[in-house]
């Protein structure tokens, strides 16, 4: 007769009875893992360990550097330059942007159903990438964009003339703000929340007007979880391709395009360099998604 | 008599259709400690927090020190608040916490330092200055949220229910610190409570809520003895109430459980014989079995013993009403029996005629 | 405190018209078709694309069967962990964080370097083996949401007491997981499988590399090589979009609250 009282601690931290493999308990619990297991390793581990390998091959599979310094030169050099630029401006943009809205809609005082609206939509939005994205913005700023003669007609200024492209770093940064600042409001707005009211509520009866309890308490509070994110928002934009091959071809030669090209016709004649490039990839994102998960683990010590 | 600091004149609040705080009117002395004590939904914490002014009333003023505050924003008005939550500051230290109010003013590094370590020894965690909140039990950091509040030295001190998150043992120790300090600093003080234990123990006055209105206001001693509403003498302390009817009202004679007793002449002005009345009778005026100097009795059975300890409280029925007593505990004999035939005597001066 | 809700609306409608303009500029773009008058011309065509029935039909067959791997995969595990093993949850925890730190191009080209058709595993040197490689991706691709989605509906259940309760009733594990546990987390798990169709619907990067005739690579022809009929597309790409979110938003209301303290 088992006694099925789980509310016994010392009960419920047993393994359950199959009492027939009691002797082989430690390698049957591991099957249960192991589909997911051999499916992470095949397809997720595997394959990314064999790029980063053959980026320390050369076409003998000796051991080298070579292809890693040859990413060093000037039109890779470029490319991952401009990857980053771009991540970094659509990262902090859409970052300070989602912030200003995340607080505006959490904590600005409006109607309930506004929060709600904007959170549904920030969802369907940060899913929102890729090929429709480019044209989205194609039909809004392009040359024939409804912004754009919208702007020519009613107020009589052209940007194109005025310099302003859709086809270029700025027009791709604007672009990808259509993801990162929703993705950016997702995540913030649970950090929002937990800011509680009354501290701002002790702050204004120790004398601190608004400004003052933004600036000493309620911002310090949020910067891990801001500058995590904005890590975060910036590994999105790096490894995204679609949106940019989408919109600007192979014009703008940010490093996905590069290694979208190289992967499709070896563009650059030596296929260890585009392991080299899907390493360098990885080792930026992943270097980002460190910090993020560093930054993420210091806010939450401090909110227990 | 101390002049009056806090004055509250005709409060009124009202959200929307619904009245939370209903004519409130009070005069608090210069350092008295008052207890709000009530229900949830009684308007206490409403009425706490209009005078911190985070609610504007809808009718009436506030005046702190002779300065009507009704209009002014929170951090205008000089006062200090502890809330439930303690509400410190996660990413400033202890010492930077209790600070905060004196950096806010603009006062000097050298003056802030010297006054946090000061109130670091009035809560007696004088090497605590470098911890940061969440390494504090919560007792701990109840105790920095009242080292912030005073630091500033402010008038006025206000707390929010600053013991109910707590053990039972820390809120025990807790409070008679608080009241302590209180004193130390003379400081007027405004304590919101749901626990009556609480307010009797530190007040020099309650006010007594129910319903947005204050039903009584007095000293304990004065709430608990001499509760003026069915509510008080119901909220505050353990009451037995014995249901009777009216005999003879002139001689101010009830009958109980078929017995008779006598209450003092002109207990009974108006009512009729044959009403029907009820009595209430605190448990520590009612003693098992016979006494003398008890002029009232009532037979009845042992319903029945719950041993807490150093108290045994015993419950009995006596026909159509059963009342709840407290003897001490004694090593040398046992607590009475479950379904034992007895007597409980009590003195006919200590009942209340409840209205 | 009113000066600020001003603020707040300023910022909000700032906000609203930098989403939705690009919304209704593509929209307004995709009713220019016929020249001078708005008309649903561009949606016409693009309906009736032989093309765009295909790589939709396509796609939408691959988001169900990426869907089925990923339940299949994540249901089971997850459940496992939770009640046998939770001390290498933070292991699985991180490995369904990995797609989301190497991006689709990179996995998509090991894929391609690992599987081609001078591999032991030769997936790639059929059409049907790359369409099988392809659901693995997308599969892989759409596993931290369903595994955190599967993860989040089992946390609300109390996964133990009911496991031990069927297992006094003489249930197996099969019988456990499917009529047990699945039905428990069915609102969790039909999320997942929205946001995985929405992702997979719109993919482009492993598609193309992996030369299936999938919706992504579709769009991204015709942009190249259509005016109108792009914008068309994005606004129906929305739509979809949009419907599936809505649809979890409303199954999330469904999803069974925890009767007892969860852990």
């Amino acid at each position: 007769m088992t006694d099925v009282t789980v509310s016994d601690p010392a009960v419920a931290r047993q393994s359950l009875p199959p009492a027939r493999t009691a002797g082989m308990r430690l390698p049957l619990q591991w099957l249960g893992v192991a589909p997911f297991f051999i499916f992470a390793l095949m397809f997720l581990i595997l394959p990314a360990f064999y790029l980063v390998v053959g980026a320390f091959q050369n076409a003998e599979g000796e051991f080298t550097f070579a292809n890693i310094i040859a990413l060093f030169q000037p039109s890779i050099m470029a490319a991952y330059w401009i990857s980053i630029r771009i991540s970094l401006a659509s990262a902090l943009i859409g970052a300070l942007a989602g912030l200003a809205i995340a607080i505006a809609v959490v904590r600005g005082g409006l109607p309930g159903w506004v929060r709600s609206t904007t959170m549904t939509f920030s969802g369907v939005a940060s899913n929102f990438a890729g090929v429709p994205l480019a044209f989205a913005f194609l039909a809004t700023l392009g040359r024939l964009g409804l912004v754009t003669i919208f702007l020519r007609d009613w107020f009589g200024v052209n940007i194109y003339t005025l310099g302003f492209n859709i086809l270029s770093f700025w027009g791709l940064t604007l672009t990808y703000l259509f993801f990162q600042i929703p993705l950016m409001v997702v995540i913030i707005t649970p950090a929002i929340d937990g800011l509680k009211k009354e501290w701002g509520e002790a702050a204004a009866t120790l004398g601190a007007t608004q400004f003052q309890y933004w600036r000493m308490v309620a911002i310090p509070v949020l910067w891990p979880s801001f500058l995590g994110t904005v890590i975060l928002l910036f590994a999105n934009s790096f490894g995204a391709i679609a949106t940019a091959y989408a919109l600007t071809g192979s014009s703008l030669n940010i490093v996905p395009i590069l290694l979208y090209a190289q992967i499709r016709g070896d563009v650059l004649q030596d296929p260890h360099l585009g392991y080299a490039l899907a390493f360098g990839m990885i080792f930026v994102t992943g270097l980002a998604n460190v910090f993020y998960i560093w930054f993420r683990a210091r806010s939450e010590r401090w909110l227990r | 008599m101390s002049e009056t600091f806090l004055s509250i004149q005709g409060v009124r609040k009202s959200f929307g259709a619904t009245t939370v705080v209903k004519d409130f009117n009070l005069d608090v002395a210069r350092g008295e400690f008052i207890s709000f004590l009530g229900p949830s939904g009684c308007g206490k914490t409403t009425m706490l927090r209009m005078v911190a002014g985070f609610e504007e009333p809808s009718a009436g003023r506030i005046m702190i020190g002779g300065k009507d505050v009704t209009n002014l924003k929170p951090n205008q008005r000089n006062i200090g608040m502890v809330f439930q939550a303690y509400a410190l500051f996660p990413n400033l230290t202890v010492a930077q916490n209790i600070a905060f109010g004196l950096k806010v003013a603009g006062v000097s590094k050298a003056e802030s330092d010297e006054r946090v370590r000061e109130m670091l020894g009035i809560i007696k965690l004088e090497e605590f200055g470098a911890r940061y909140p969440y390494q504090l039990s919560g007792g701990q950091q109840q105790r920095v949220a009242l080292a912030r509040a005073l630091a500033p030295r402010p008038k006025l001190l206000l707390l929010d229910e600053p013991l109910s998150a707590l053990d039972a043992k820390v809120r025990v120790s807790l409070r008679e610190e608080i009241r302590l300090i209180q004193k130390k600093l003379d400081i007027t003080t405004i304590f919101v409570t749901h626990d009556q234990e609480e307010a009797l123990s530190m007040s020099d006055r309650i006010v007594v809520m129910y319903d947005g209105r204050a039903e009584q206001v007095g000293a304990p001693f004065e709430i608990y003895n001499r509760p003026a509403t069915k509510f008080v003498a119901n909220f505050v302390g353990t009451l037995n109430v014995l249901d009777g009817t009216v005999k003879d009202p002139s001689k101010a004679i009830v009958h109980v459980d078929g017995r008779e007793i006598r209450l003092k002449d002109g207990a009974l002005n108006g009512a009729k014989a044959g009403d029907a009345l009820s009595l209430a009778l605190r448990p520590e005026a009612i003693v098992l079995g016979r006494q003398e100097g008890r002029d009232s009795s009532l037979i009845g059975e042992i319903a029945d013993v719950s041993f807490l300890g150093s108290v045994i409280r015993v419950k009995v029925g006596l026909g159509r009403n059963a009342v709840s007593l407290d003897t001490f505990n004694n090593p040398a004999s046992p607590p009475p029996v479950v379904g034992q035939k007895t007597e409980i005597s009590f003195s006919s001066g200590d009942l209340l005629v409840l209205h | 405190m009113k000066r600020s809700r001003i603020w707040s609306w300023v910022i909000f409608a700032l906000g609203a018209a930098y989403f939705f303009i690009p919304l209704i500029a593509t929209f307004e773009f995709s009713m220019r078709m016929r020249r001078g008058e708005y008309s649903f011309d561009a949606y016409r065509v693009v309906f009736g694309d032989p093309r765009f029935q295909q790589t939709f039909l396509y796609s939408t067959v691959i988001a169900v069967f990426t869907i089925l791997i990923g339940v299949l995969l994540v249901v089971p595990t997850a459940y496992w962990i939770r009640l046998r093993m939770p001390r290498i949850r933070p292991v699985v925890e991180f490995i369904t964080l990995l797609p989301l730190i190497i991006p689709a191009i990179v996995i998509v080209f090991g894929y391609i370097r690992m599987y081609g058709s001078s591999s032991p595993l030769p997936f790639l040197a059929t059409n049907r083996g790359a369409d099988v490689l392809l659901m693995i991706g997308y599969a892989t691709l759409a596993l931290p949401y369903m595994y955190r989605a599967v993860d989040t509906g089992l946390r609300t259940i109390d996964v133990r007491t009911l496991t031990e309760a069927a297992q006094i009733h003489g249930a197996g594990w099969t019988t456990i997981i499917s009529r047990i546990i699945l039905p428990n987390v069915l609102i969790a798990v039909l999320s997942g499988a929205f946001l995985t169709f929405a992702i997979v619907i719109g993919e482009f990067t492993m598609a193309s590399l992996l030369n299936r005739p999938a919706f992504g690579p579709y769009l991204q022809n015709i942009g190249a090589n259509r005016a109108y009929e792009p914008a068309a597309l994005a606004v129906i790409a929305f739509a979809i979009t949009w419907g599936c979110m809505s649809v979890i938003q409303v199954l999330s209301r469904f999803a069974p609250k925890s009767a007892n303290n969860p852990n």
